[in-house]
């Protein structure tokens, strides 16, 4: 595929190490918008330094991460607008009810009338009528849906997904997956990690397998999932 | 300018908020002092040192120990759910977030003080009414200062094994100069000397303020992005 | 980083013997300062501690700590691990230095004055830059990952040496006096020659002492740090 305007996301030679466990060793992604990356992998991989590192939480220490034409660096606080980022811990206050969370998020991307922004997001997720409990009142599911909520109050165009099916049941799966197809649009991108590729393989159009902090495999999607686990055990081995 | 204002505000009141809704940090901190107030009441031999000479040095005392349990709680909060990284997440420079943190936490302390200094005066029989004004400055500046500096700290201990025992070992002795100067400050204005006579205290109050309010906003980013 | 074991361990060895050097140095400034030097009128046989009171003090605050300080700065801005395994080794070694103005402090004040401690306002500073060190020591055992450590560590070095002229200040408020300078000048205003020269000695002694600390510490380190991340690995 050829694309006309330049890279939503373009990292290269990404680096991070811990003493010297070195968890990203070079890797290089670049990403236009309407692209939707699946990253799998072995546990230890980097796959989650690999997202915090897009999402702005990590610098790394060696390359460069460009989002929307802004680099992400410490000192430049208006590069992480365009981001969101939905992980397995769903950033909200425990003490605070679920629209002063939305509102909250809400001024913190400074976005106009905060009030009515969080409870139309409330709303998207099907919570308006939970709107003042507290997120430890709610299930597991309604929780994912409010870190949703959250995640997506500022329409962010990269989207960074951070193991979002784990704990769910079939039905909150299946409800994620329409909800972020419907967030597929061809000026946003997402980046998905996951641990099952089916999960989300209807949804990516680009897989990448992280091993050992580097890129085995990275390519546009295969039209079939079964053929592309025996590809994946292969490169998986290292 | 403006928007950073509001940002901090906005992070302060929510820091506030939590505090209002959970309590567990006020209260512990207002109960301590009041604990320690009571202690020093009974320990002393109200034959052998007068109240006028002991009482800085419990006030500051009480007022010190109970600053340092009411910070711990700053970025205990933030560890529930990963918070933290949705504030770290926002386009919000961390300047910014370091200022709202510090706002609330110069507020909760403030708050304890308040708790506690009407206490102080009762137990001890004092009549220091002529020394409010310079009494609640020197507070104010004092606590802006060693609050500065809890704040910065409280964010590196919190993820350490004995955060709660890490924070005092690490913030006292940047407690003792602004203590020193506030004791000093507070026997001068209980033996009713004139303002003039504690300028040089609150200076160097205020200078401590400025010197440490400044450093530990740069150092914040470096604590907080890894 | 191409560093091994192998090279540590030579680090290691290198400031062992340095050490070795800088104590059997020591042992000669003790031996000319019980011998070579004169006794000092006003305050006698016990002045002579002098001789490893002040270079232990003038090395503990005008090398140790601001080396300690300076590495911590360029490490927040260059995040090179070579440079906080440095301001570790220089802060443990400031405090081994500040240990021994503590002890030979009082050994030296108790004749003279009668007292073992007394607040003096040199000494005072000197207790709070050990707090100081012993906080900086403890944050470093209470962190694992060594990014961290090293971060945390480098802001609280930065903090402390800012600290430092506050202390100064309050001190001397404290003790009701004007603010000196902490140059260690001794109390007479001209030394004989003898006691110079002793002095001398001894402030290179600790010098090379500081060094050889140094050296091993680091050594030490980078070996821990390797073994550390052998076992993650």
């Amino acid at each position: 595929m050829t694309f006309a305007e330049p890279p939503l996301v373009q990292a290269s030679g990404l680096t991070r190490s811990y003493g010297a466990v070195r968890a990203l060793r070079g890797v290089d992604l670049t990403l236009h918008s309407g692209e939707v990356l699946l990253v799998l992998g072995p546990n230890g991989a980097g796959k989650s330094t690999l997202l915090r590192t897009l999402a702005g939480l990590l610098r790394p220490q060696g390359g460069t991460v460009t989002v929307a034409g802004r680099r992400l660096d410490a000192g430049d606080h208006d590069a992480r607008r365009p981001i969101g980022l939905l992980s397995h811990q769903s950033l909200l206050y425990d003490e605070l009810t679920l629209v002063e969370n939305l509102m909250l998020a809400a001024r913190l991307y400074d976005l106009p009338d905060a009030r009515h922004r969080a409870e139309a997001a409330l709303d998207a997720q099907g919570l308006l009528g939970r709107k003042d409990d507290r997120p430890r009142h709610l299930s597991r599911g309604l929780q994912q849906r409010a870190a949703i909520a959250r995640a997506l109050i500022h329409d962010p165009r990269l989207l960074l997904l951070d193991e979002p099916f784990t704990g769910l049941d079939a039905l909150a799966g299946d409800r994620l997956r329409e909800l972020l197809a419907a967030h597929r649009t061809p000026d946003r991108a997402m980046v998905i990690v996951t641990h099952h590729a089916a999960e989300a393989w209807d949804l990516a159009t680009r897989v990448g397998v992280l091993v050992g902090g580097r890129w085995a495999y990275e390519a546009p999607r295969p039209a079939e999932l079964a053929p592309f686990h025996l590809t994946y055990q292969e490169v998986a081995r290292g | 300018m403006g928007r950073m204002l509001r940002l901090v505000i906005t992070i302060a009141g929510k820091d506030l908020r939590l505090e209002l809704r959970s309590r567990t940090s006020l209260l512990s901190a207002a109960v301590f002092a009041v604990l320690i107030l009571i202690v020093f009441n009974f320990a002393r031999d109200p034959t052998a040192i007068s109240t006028i000479d002991l009482g800085p040095s419990v006030l500051w005392v009480t007022v010190s120990f109970a600053a340092v349990v009411a910070m711990n709680r700053a970025f205990n909060v933030e560890r529930e759910n990963a918070a933290f990284d949705g504030l770290l997440l926002a386009p919000v420079s961390r300047e910014v977030l370091y200022l709202g943190k510090y706002l609330a936490n110069v507020a909760f302390v403030l708050v304890v003080e308040a708790i506690a200094l009407p206490l102080f005066v009762l137990f001890f029989n004092l009549d220091i009414a002529h020394a409010l004004p310079g009494l609640l400055l020197t507070l104010l500046l004092a606590t802006a200062g060693f609050v500065a500096v809890g704040t910065l700290f409280s964010a590196m201990v919190v993820r350490t094994r004995f955060a709660e025992l890490m924070l005092p070992i690490l913030l006292l002795p940047f407690m003792v100069p602004p203590l020193i100067y506030a004791v000093k400050t507070t026997v001068l204005l209980f033996g009713a000397r004139p303002l003039s006579d504690v300028a040089e205290g609150l200076r160097f109050l205020t200078l401590y303020d400025v010197v440490f309010i400044t450093l530990s906003v740069l150092l914040f980013s470096a604590v907080v992005d890894e | 980083m191409t560093a091994d074991l192998g090279s540590a361990r030579a680090i290691m060895r290198r400031g062992a013997l340095i050490t070795g050097l800088g104590l059997v140095g020591i042992g000669v400034v003790m031996v000319l300062a019980i011998g070579y030097t004169p006794v000092e009128i006003n305050q006698g046989p016990a002045q002579k501690i002098f001789y490893v009171h002040v270079p232990a003090a003038f090395t503990a605050l005008w090398i140790a700590v601001p080396a300690t300080a300076f590495a911590s700065l360029l490490y927040l801005w260059l995040k090179d691990p070579r440079l906080d395994r440095f301001a570790a080794a220089s802060a443990e070694a400031a405090a081994v230095f500040c240990g021994v103005v503590l002890s030979t402090g009082p050994i030296w004040a108790k004749p003279i004055w009668g007292a073992w401690w007394t607040w003096d306002g040199r000494l005072t500073l000197t207790l709070f830059l050990f707090f100081l060190l012993l906080g900086y020591q403890t944050l470093r055992a209470a962190i694992r990952n060594p990014l961290e450590r090293a971060r945390f560590s480098a802001v609280i070095s930065v903090m402390g040496l800012v600290l430092l002229p506050f202390i100064h200040l309050s001190v001397y408020l404290w003790r009701g006096l004007h603010p000196k300078p902490i140059v260690l000048k001794p109390s007479a205003p001209s030394l004989p020659p003898e006691m110079l020269k002793t002095l001398l000695i001894g402030i290179a002694c600790a010098l090379i002492l500081y060094v050889g600390f140094v050296t091993c510490r680091y050594g030490i380190q980078l070996a821990r740090d390797l073994k550390e991340s052998a076992d993650a690995a």
